[in-house]
């Protein structure tokens, strides 16, 4: 086999990330236990006693296995007291924050199944209960990480009651959506819990994941883990699509989306494509009155990890360019295993003033972090 | 403009209904036809809408019929004033959508008949695609057989989207049938609807569709690859038709990376998948979605890494240009003759053995 594993430039790290923000930081429970404090009785014994309830054949682990244990975990992020990868503050510190001197993280719980919850009065609970255990078990003990607030997209009335709790609460940077949901985020049904999160400045979070019961591809069900990682891809555009045709970003113009670990090299030729698709068929769309190119470099942003990497790596350059260096924001995704390391994720070098933007400034300013 | 003696690779002559079928169907199916009433219909599918603009191009209305319905209407819209050498008919049809594999298949043929009959017999420059039951491969199979000697049938025609993802193995007898005969597998933007088209569920409106038609590629190619297909099928060649071209670049980046990682998963891949991609896989220039400037399109171009993925199309009676500007301004003339022709005959044996007798 042919192929080059070893970066040449390895000894050479780009030290522009000190003091970076980190776009995607994974903390887990170290037992499901751990979010009973914050249920109520009823939902605590449902929890033990039915638990999550989503629209796929296995219960508590994923369709696709990962290739390493805990769902895709970094070997070496267990930590040696027990519990999962990402339940312990301290290897966290010792693995990321410290390591890197990372500014900010902003955490992306990927726990609870509230999002996906059929029961949505039980993902309502356990949005709440997932949002006080972000807070007690990471953002108290550790002010660099900034919560995500979790919602029932499918539980209108009390997601918008949840943003509107935690709205002005400095611990939570934005909302989290997963981008998998029963329909699109641009239909009707969902606009007003996008409004809320507009009109309380929570930029939303689309990091990849969601149990919609639809098939991953729009060709059904594919056989493998090496096809399901890249299908997120395909989801984001959905997403993308589906909220520049519905017309969304102009009703509400200060929606701001941030799309997680779904990758972005792709977005330029979606644009290209919406443009060129839209002079046709406008008449469809009187909602959508600008080029949709347009819209997409106002509303959306992308977080790096994990980046295609082009054969001429030099071509990221130009697709950053093509995107904006102002709306790529850095990732790590700890403690998966396909973790990005900043000194080495991008394979050719950035110039300064876009890695600033990319390591921290546009993050900066997106969540007002100072 | 478009050179004389190109080869169009996509041009889409209509069914004008059911009843038009009825002289080519079995004796048996063309008694079920009429009695459950079916000849009143035409098995519009919902993947391509015949009115809608990007449909049905202004000036390639025929004067009755739905747009590509009429062959006098082609000569006089596309064949004579273009002057193709060849050009390659796609039906797409609700045939493909209906969920009895024994009612499918025998609309399928006749559809084939109808093609050989009303199109391929009446105009030399004609070839077609097999039309097939996507979702029964073997009866997609015996289709391919019987059809194969007629050297006029040049390719087998799928939809990006259908039941199950393309490369599964149970799809692996319409491939054997193909590769045997030396025809290609044309992949056509579309979906018969099985799924919604994404796993963000249904969009609202036939722009979403149309644009996450590109989607349905990407994922149909990742399952060929990641299945083995290219490996298990070794003279097998894909031509992905009416996909939009300018996503390639980056999924391959994408294919590429996920292999790195993961290729464990998948040991019968043993190759970086953009290499199978380039040598394994074409892609019609039509629609392009090209970038707005000439130095972007010629930074795609280079990415694509290979002037021998693109074949020439100008999926008549679609809207995409005007006049004859079927081919993305700036590219240099050599590239043109490649997508025009020499990249054509090298994808369809049977067009290379015609021309050179």
């Amino acid at each position: 086999m042919n192929v080059a594993l070893r970066d040449p430039r390895i000894d050479r790290p780009a030290q522009t990330h000190l003091g970076f923000i980190d776009c995607d930081v994974h903390p887990f429970f170290r037992t499901p236990a751990d979010f009973d404090p914050f249920l109520s009785q009823r939902w605590r014994e449902h929890r033990q006693s039915i638990g999550n309830r989503s629209r796929q054949g296995l219960a508590r682990t994923s369709l696709y296995p990962r290739m390493s244990p805990g769902n895709g975990m970094r070997g070496d992020s267990w930590p040696k007291a027990g519990g999962p990868p990402g339940s312990d503050l301290g290897l966290m510190r010792e693995q990321l924050l410290d390591l890197f001197d990372v500014r900010y993280g902003l955490l992306a719980p990927l726990v609870g199944g509230a999002a996906a919850e059929r029961n949505v009065e039980f993902g309502a609970a356990m949005a709440v209960a997932v949002n006080e255990w972000q807070c007690a078990a990471f953002c108290d003990p550790e002010p660099r990480l900034k919560a995500s607030v979790q919602i029932t997209l499918e539980h209108e009335a009390s997601a918008l009651a949840e943003i509107e709790r935690r709205a002005g609460d400095a611990r939570f940077a934005q909302v989290n959506i997963p981008p998998r949901g029963l329909e699109p985020l641009g239909r009707h049904r969902y606009r007003r819990i996008l409004a809320a999160c507009a009109a309380n400045g929570f930029p939303i979070s689309l990091h990849l994941g969601g149990t919609s019961g639809h098939a991953s591809t729009g060709g059904g069900w594919p056989s493998f883990y090496h096809e399901e990682h890249p299908s997120y891809v395909q989801s984001m555009q959905t997403l993308v699509t589906s909220l520049v045709c519905e017309g969304v970003l102009d009703e509400i113009p200060d929606l701001k989306v941030v799309m997680v670990e779904g990758g972005f090299a792709w977005l330029p030729a979606l644009a290209w494509r919406l443009d060129k698709h839209w002079k046709r068929l406008k008449a469809e769309v009187p909602g959508l009155k600008r080029a949709p190119s347009e819209i997409i470099r106002e509303h959306f942003w992308v977080t790096t990890q994990p980046m295609e990497e082009p054969e001429r790596p030099e071509d990221m350059l130009r697709t950053i360019e093509w995107i904006g260096p102002e709306r790529v924001m850095f990732s790590t995704d700890y403690p998966h295993w396909d973790q990005d390391d900043p000194r080495y994720a991008f394979k050719v070098p950035l110039p300064d003033d876009w890695a600033r933007l990319v390591y921290r400034e546009n993050a900066q300013a997106l969540y007002r972090l100072d | 403009m478009i050179p004389a003696g190109a080869i169009d690779c996509d041009i889409h002559p209509a069914v004008p209904s059911v009843r038009d079928l009825l002289p080519h169907l079995e004796p048996y199916w063309r008694e079920h036809v009429l009695r459950r009433g079916l000849e009143r219909d035409n098995f519009e599918t919902s993947a391509y809408p015949p009115a809608a603009p990007i449909n049905a191009r202004p000036d390639w209305k025929p004067p009755a019929g739905p747009p590509g319905g009429s062959l006098p209407a082609m000569q006089a819209h596309l064949l004579d004033p273009v002057r193709p050498a060849f050009a390659i008919c796609n039906v797409i049809h609700g045939a493909q959508m209906i969920f009895s594999e024994d009612l499918s298949l025998a609309l399928c043929r006749g559809i084939n008949n109808w093609l050989a009959a009303e199109w391929l017999d009446r105009d030399d420059r004609l070839r077609a695609s097999i039309v097939v039951p996507p979702h029964s491969p073997e009866l997609a199979a015996e289709e391919i057989e019987r059809l194969a000697g007629d050297r006029r049938f040049v390719q087998v025609l799928l939809l990006a989207m259908a039941e199950i993802p393309l490369g599964r193995r149970l799809m692996w007898p319409l491939y054997r049938a193909a590769e045997r005969h030396g025809l290609p597998i044309g992949i056509h933007a579309g979906s018969t609807y099985r799924h919604p088209l994404s796993a963000g569920g249904w969009g609202s409106t036939y722009l979403e569709d149309y644009v996450s038609f590109a989607q349905g590629h990407a994922a149909a190619l990742n399952s060929l690859l990641a299945e083995g297909v290219f490996q298990k099928f070794p003279d097998l060649r894909v031509v992905l038709i009416e996909s939009g071209v300018t996503w390639l670049p980056a999924s391959m980046w994408r294919f590429n990376k996920t292999w790195r990682g993961v290729r464990a998963e998948i040991p019968w891949l043993n190759r970086l998948p953009a290499d199978i991609v380039r040598e394994r896989v074409r892609l019609t220039a039509q629609p392009f979605d090209a970038p707005p400037d000439a130095a972007s399109l010629t930074t795609i171009l280079e990415q694509l890494g290979s002037e021998s993925m693109l074949l020439f199309a100008t999926d008549y009676p679609h809207w995409h240009y005007e006049g004859e500007a079927a081919l993305p301004a700036g590219l240099p003339p050599d590239l043109v003759r490649k997508i025009t022709l020499d990249n054509p005959l090298a994808t369809y044996p049977r067009l290379q053995q015609e021309t050179a007798r």
